[in-house]
């Protein structure tokens, strides 16, 4: 399995925890995202994922490395879901061993981070009032300048999600 | 896309087209409709192409005197009623002859006008408003001579000549103007020197160098939605994908500008200005939303 993968089935995180462990860890960090019934006022029935995967796993793999060369951690491995999710399910997960907790933490958290914000991969969220939007376009659409207009590209996700 | 239309009306008036060809050409020193861009095309006959694509009536604006100059002499022509007022003299004796009819109207002297920002204009176009016109990219004001003359406009354009004044950009700005931003900011460029006219006749050669090239575009999320498709072949002349983006937005209703867009060449992230090769898979990236 490669470090960065895409999956349309339940991400097993007991069987990709296996590939991070090595005698010479002494810490291990995850972070797991997961489906929220709620974003922005809106009650959230399920999500739908979809991603242009030739980019996105090129891109995850660089986060990735770069994860390793700036804090200097063992392994790091990052799992993301495609397709539609219901509301609890585990969305995206990333594992980083280190020899020591502090990099562990700091890695786990650059990972995710950047995958949020670097890799093409876009949500549809289903609100219980049975709309839904693709989150972080619907309101750039408006021909009117947005703040979010301004941002750099490619730096468009906010403050939800997982 | 559906066009609202003023009450009581079922359907859009007709479309006719004019090209202006009635000016001194006083700074060019030589007359601007006989020039010739490219591959020699005078930019009158140019102009005519574009617009004969779109409409089904299409004349040349002439002053009297200027009927039988042999580019001129080709087209079916509208002569100018009034003297000394500019451009408006041209769209006037239109409105005067079909008065029924809406005009699209173009100076003759863009040759950098393209084909994405006349359809854009088109498809935008309201007929419930008196005029659909592009905002200048140079200053902000509207841009008179590419734009769309509802039969509504007839009217307040005439009591504006009659009142003595001939601004076409403050007429737009004084009725109910249905204003865009331009697909692409030099199209509506117009050469009035000679000195302007060397570096843009350099321009329409490089366009026309370039053959159109198979490309492969793939859409995601909204863009797919808004596209109604998951890829697709085509064949376009256009040089970057900043220029295929504002082809393919004329063609589909994109709500996303290219400001809040990423774009991938050959599945890796590249600049808007890449130059497209033949054979490129190309991605347009909307705002992202991972994890």
């Amino acid at each position: 399995m490669a470090a960065f993968h895409f999956t349309r089935k339940p991400i097993d995180t007991q069987a990709l925890r296996m590939g991070l462990a090595d005698p010479a860890c002494g810490g291990y960090a995850t972070f797991e995202g997961w489906v929220r019934d709620h974003n922005e006022g809106e009650r959230v029935r399920g999500l739908e994922y979809e991603a242009f995967e030739a980019l996105a796993v090129r891109e995850g793999e660089r986060i990735l490395g770069e994860a390793s060369a700036r804090f200097g951690i063992a392994h790091a491995a990052c799992a993301h879901r495609l397709g539609e999710l219901a509301v609890g399910e585990l969305a995206v997960w990333v594992a980083v061993s280190a020899a020591h907790r502090h990099e562990a933490f700091l890695a786990c958290r650059y990972i995710i981070d950047e995958v949020k914000h670097r890799l093409p991969i876009w949500k549809k969220e289903h609100y219980v009032s049975g709309d839904s939007g693709w989150v972080n376009c619907e309101r750039c659409a408006a021909p009117a300048a947005h703040t979010e207009a301004l941002s750099p590209p490619g730096r468009h996700a906010h403050k939800h999600g997982s | 896309m559906a066009t609202a239309l003023a009450p009581g009306l079922t359907t859009a008036p007709p479309l006719y087209g004019l090209v202006l060809a009635g000016g001194r050409s006083t700074r060019m020193g030589r007359d601007k409709a006989t020039l010739a861009y490219g591959d020699g095309t005078p930019q009158l006959e140019r102009a005519m192409a574009l617009l004969q694509r779109h409409v089904t009536h299409a004349y040349v604006s002439v002053r009297a005197e200027q009927s039988a100059e042999p580019v001129r002499a080709r087209f079916a022509q509208i002569r100018d009623t009034h003297e000394n007022i500019g451009p408006i003299a041209g769209l006037l004796a239109a409105q005067a002859r079909h008065r029924e009819a809406a005009w699209l109207v173009l100076a003759c002297d863009l040759p950098l006008l393209d084909e994405a920002t006349l359809t854009r204009l088109l498809r935008a176009r309201d007929p419930a408003r008196t005029a659909t016109a592009y905002r200048s990219s140079h200053d902000g004001l509207p841009e008179p001579l590419c734009a769309i003359y509802e039969p509504r406009a007839r009217e307040p354009l005439c009591a504006y000549v009659t009142a003595g004044k001939q601004c076409p950009r403050k007429f737009l700005l004084s009725v109910d103007t249905l204003l865009l931003d331009e697909p692409n900011p030099r199209a509506l460029d117009n050469i009035n020197t000679p000195g302007e006219y060397g570096p843009a006749n350099q321009t329409v050669i490089g366009e026309h160098a370039i053959q159109p090239r198979n490309l492969t575009v793939q859409y995601y999320a909204l863009l797919r939605e808004q596209a109604g498709r998951r890829e697709e072949a085509l064949q376009s002349s256009a040089r970057t994908a900043r220029d295929l983006y504002a082809e393919l937005a004329a063609r589909y209703p994109f709500s996303l500008t290219p400001e809040v867009l990423r774009v991938a060449i050959n599945a890796e992230f590249a600049d808007w200005s890449t130059p497209l090769k033949d054979g490129d898979t190309v991605v347009f990236i909307p705002p992202v939303a991972g994890g």
